[in-house]
């Protein structure tokens, strides 16, 4: 990356959608530097500046111009360093890419913050729901070793940084995903094995204290 | 292979069916457009997108793709006629894809929420967060067009046909309330770029009729009453 590049990260240590971006950044070799955001105490002005929207994490500074929201990030960093390329290279294959990670937006998050969320059958319901997602993206991977095909590639990225508050949700929710969804669960470990990931990949017991924490604010418990 | 077999599950009401269509219609791409009968889902529909069963699905020689923004980006990619759809700059797409997320997350919803509104207090609030939204709007093609008429430039883009698409809606929706949500003295660079977005050659054909609009949106208001 020339010198000149400056690329800064308003981030928040246990944000799935942080971790996201780190991943990509690392696929692509790049350095940067970061700043953490003490979201539930008090925002930075300069986050407050960058996301005036939605004040949240993360935003990546890139020579001081901000882009928002981690899926654009992602998107952004793969077209502006081209090399190696994290989306499919022919026009069908990215547009189920862009599918894929539009459906892992709208539905993988909020479903395990249901599981967190809720107590009785509504606990019941949430687990089962969030169950059938990870079973719709085992059959969006079908028989290869990442969506990416052979390859880790873009949907992976969007995903796998996502995982990281999975064990939250199995404690929580009383499941294990290795029972449930085998090949999702082999899948997390095939990426954990990446330089990318391993590096950035969020301890999952403090993750699922943070979601203790956050169970207690929103009255869970 | 180009402009072979090319079909596009739609309804003539829908805003994110509208997207595709003026893609397609930027590119000179002839297709046939399959009209899903409202209220029943087609054997063909639910084979081409069985995650979510939903409108528009573009077939290209008979793969299937989904959601309105990516089948633009598709078109965008697969024909070179006409003019380039998404802006070229990385930075600049960034900002357009975050606009378009905003309108399809929080502001069409909002026009949605001001027909759903119960009671003069809940409408008067949920039209002033719609005309907020639409400020915001104005700030952003403010920046993006450059002086230019559209998002895009001098030609329409990405976040034109995202924002765009709404108009007929949008329309109805001051019709049937009997205010104004696009004000020329609030938001006098959209008021401007509606009319020429909707005068636009790729798009006139295809934009609902105010008038049709609002028949088929009170048959959709009794059916949801009845219901």
């Amino acid at each position: 990356m020339p010198t000149n590049e400056e690329l800064l990260l308003l981030d928040l240590w246990v944000s799935p959608f942080s971790t996201r971006v780190k991943i990509a950044l690392a696929e692509k070799g790049l350095s940067y530097k970061t700043q953490e955001e003490d979201v539930l105490g008090g925002k930075s002005d300069l986050l407050l500046k960058s996301n005036p929207l939605y004040a949240k994490v993360p935003v990546l500074l890139h020579n001081g111009k901000p882009v928002v929201e981690s899926t654009n990030i992602v998107y952004y960093i793969d077209e502006t360093w081209p090399s190696p390329q994290l989306l499919p290279a022919c026009s069908y294959g990215k547009s189920t890419a862009r599918f894929w990670a539009d459906f892992i937006d709208k539905k993988v998050f909020d479903a395990g913050r249901n599981i967190w969320q809720s107590k009785g059958e509504e606990l019941e319901a949430a687990k089962n729901e969030f169950i059938d997602i990870l079973k719709k993206l085992e059959g969006a991977m079908g028989d290869k070793d990442y969506f990416g095909g052979d390859k880790f590639g873009f949907v992976d990225v969007i995903l796998i940084g996502l995982t990281t508050w999975f064990y939250a949700y199995e404690k929580y929710g009383g499941f294990k995903i290795e029972k449930e969804c085998p090949k999702f669960a082999a899948w997390v470990n095939r990426c954990k094995e990446r330089d990318s990931v391993a590096k950035n990949y969020i301890d999952p017991e403090r993750t699922h204290e943070f979601v203790g924490l956050l169970r207690k604010m929103h009255g869970v418990e | 292979m180009a402009s072979e077999d090319v079909k596009l599950l739609g309804g003539w009401p829908s805003p994110y069916v509208m997207r595709p269509r003026i893609a397609l219609n930027i590119k000179s791409v002839n297709y046939e457009f399959l009209e899903e009968k409202f209220g029943s889902k087609s054997d063909l529909l639910l084979k081409s997108n069985p995650v979510y069963k939903k409108i528009p699905v573009l077939i290209h020689g008979e793969k299937p793709i989904c959601e309105s923004l990516i089948i633009v980006e598709y078109v965008d990619e697969v024909w070179n006629s006409g003019h380039t759809i998404l802006p070229s700059d990385p930075y600049d797409r960034a900002v357009a894809r975050f606009w378009a997320t905003y309108i399809d997350d929080k502001w069409f919803p909002g026009i949605r929420a001001i027909s759903r509104a119960d009671g003069e207090e809940a409408k008067k609030k949920a039209v002033e967060e719609v005309i907020a939204g639409l400020v915001l709007l104005e700030d952003a093609f403010i920046k993006c067009s450059k002086g230019k008429s559209f998002f895009g430039g001098d030609k329409i883009g990405y976040l034109d046909i995202a924002l765009g698409c709404f108009l007929g809606w949008l329309r109805v929706t001051e019709k049937l309330g009997n205010f104004a949500l696009l004000d020329e003295s609030k938001t006098p660079n959209l008021f401007k770029w509606a009319e020429k977005f909707s005068s636009d050659d790729a798009v006139k054909d295809i934009m609902p009729q105010t008038d049709k609009l609002m028949e088929f949106a009170k048959v959709l208001m009794a059916k949801s009453k009845a219901s």
